[in-house]
Formats: C-alpha cells, structure tokens, sequence
C-alpha cells in the first residue's frame, strides 16, 4: 500500500525530466505517448512505492504535480 | 489521503511560455508561495523586467508593472516611495539587471530603498538567442562567443550580488538555486526573508537564484542543472553573501 500518490497534468507538462530525478525511490517516467502540445509527459509508473514526499513537484517548473500523503 | 503539495494559489492557469526545464518557473512558483503565505498579495507589486520573464506579469495574480530594460530597480524605488505600505519587489534577469540596468541597479541598492531584488544569473542572453552576457563565464560558449569568452576581450564575469553587499542600503545578500528540491526549500526561505525585509523598511535585499537556460547553452533541462553545479557554482557560489 502506497503512503503517497502524484498526480501529474500531463496537459501542463513539458517533459522536461527534471521531477525524474528528483523521486529517491525512483517511481517517475517519461510517457511513450505524447500531450496535445506534443510533450512525451512526465508520469508515475511504479505508483505503489510513491511515499508522497512531494520532491518531485517541488522542482516542477510548470507546477504540474499534486502530491497527497497518509 | 491528505494533499500535500498543489500549484500555488497565486500561480495563473495561464500555460508558462518557458522552455520546459527553465528555472524561472520554479521561481515563480516560489514566489506565489511566499506571497500567499505572507498573506500580501493584495498589498504587493511587482516590477518585471525584460526578457525571458518580461511576461511575469501574467503569472503571478498579483498587481505588476514591467519596467523600461534594466530599469526595474527605479521604476520600484518610485512605487514604494509613493506607497510605502506596500511589497514591492524586482524579478530581473542577468541581463537587465547586470547588463543594461546595472546603474539603476546600484543606486537603488545604495540609496537603500525598501525593496527586494530577485535577479535570475543564467550567464546568458536567453529570450533573445543566447548572446554573451556580462556573467557569462570564461570559456562559455555563446551565439556572440562561439570560441569560448576570452578575458583578454571580453573580459571577466561579473559577480553583481558580491559587489551590492559592499553597499551599506543593502541589508541582505545571497545566492541561491532552484535545481533540487533542498535548494528550492532554501531559496524559498531567501526569498521570504528579503521579502519581510522589505515590509519591515530595512533597506534593499538582493536575492540571485543562480539558474539553467538550457536552450540557450544548447544542453537537455537535467544536463544543464548537472553542468550548472560544476560549472556555475564553483564561481557564483551559494549561500549568504550578507546578511
């Protein structure tokens, strides 16, 4: 059972990779798909370790990523 | 589950036009949080600049003039000296604040005027195609220094926030980046202090976020914060300069 979730708007995302690096326990990835601005977005592909610590957002330059927390 | 992180309140819906990656975003964000957490935004104006962030303005939902290129500095000593109950701060780039509005930029920080300064140092021209700034580092590759910038013609980067703290209206200096999440807790907390310098009429806080262009050094977003950190930081080097 996850302690966190992220929702990321991938409409808002840019791709830019940079919420990727920022996850210590590494659940982030880049989509194979791409937005209506043609952006692959940013998405969370191992949900279920998310710890909801929110570094991910806190370094999102577009302001894309909610973060909720038990 | 309780939400723990959201958009800041004072952030628009407005799509930021910024290359993805860019810092200013992340500064603006911080910047919207500050603000709410103050509780100022309707006693708060901004004064943007030219350049990459020169549409600030259609960010942040709080009142906003943009300056004349490099003016930013006087055209917010004249707002605060008119109303003095309110916030008012500066959000420039290198160059407008270090290029073209240097004077406006010294004087307002030696006159002391109740502001706060946040100059965003990319060591670059980046709106318009990445031409050589005066920040520019030795050796740095730009559109107008395609072999590297050379002392012996260009001479030597500029160090804006270094110089500013030597003046006595400033009474607070430091340098902050916006790349990982505890730098981003950092600089926020920089940016809240100016900021409560201001309300308190303590004189001129200057705050540089050392920031990525990525586009404009022709790097990915996460190679640019990487280059950053060998590269910028061993020459405009975090933490406070005066405080």
């Amino acid at each position: 059972m996850a302690k966190g979730r992220v929702e990321i708007d991938r409409e808002r995302c840019k791709g830019c990779e940079v919420c990727i690096g920022a996850c210590p326990v590494s659940i982030l990835a880049l989509s194979s798909s791409v937005n209506g601005k043609g952006y692959a977005y940013a998405e969370a592909v191992l949900p279920e370790k998310c710890t909801g610590c929110a570094n991910c957002a806190l370094v999102c330059p577009d302001g894309c990523i909610e973060v909720w927390r038990d | 589950m309780e939400k723990v992180y959201s958009k800041p309140r004072l952030l628009t819906d407005a799509v930021m036009h910024y290359c993805p990656g860019c810092s200013h975003g992340t500064i603006h964000k911080i910047v919207a949080e500050v603000i709410a957490e103050l509780g100022i935004e309707s006693s708060t104006i901004g004064v943007s600049p030219v350049g990459c962030s020169v549409f600030a303005y259609k960010y942040i939902d709080i009142d906003w003039i943009q300056a004349a290129h490099g003016r930013a500095c006087a055209v917010a000593s004249a707002v605060k000296r008119l109303e003095p109950e309110k916030m008012v701060f500066t959000y420039q780039g290198d160059g407008d604040l270090s290029a073209i509005g240097t004077g406006e930029t010294i004087h307002a920080c030696n006159r002391g005027e109740n502001i706060a300064v946040i100059y965003v140092n990319n060591a670059i021209y980046g709106m318009t195609g990445g031409q050589m700034a005066p920040t520019t580092l030795v050796g740095m590759k730009t559109s107008t220094s395609p072999g590297g910038r050379e002392v012996n013609i260009h001479g030597y980067p500029f160090k804006v926030a270094d110089m500013v703290a030597q003046l006595e209206g400033v009474c607070y200096v430091t340098r902050q980046s916006v790349h990982t999440p505890a730098s981003v807790r950092k600089a926020k907390k920089a940016i809240r202090l100016a900021f409560e310098n201001a309300l308190a009429g303590k004189g001129l806080s200057f705050v540089e976020v050392v920031s990525s262009c990525n586009s404009g050094w022709k790097m990915s977003p996460v190679g640019a914060n990487e280059w950053m950190e060998q590269n910028m930081f061993p020459f405009y080097k975090l933490g406070d300069i005066k405080v």
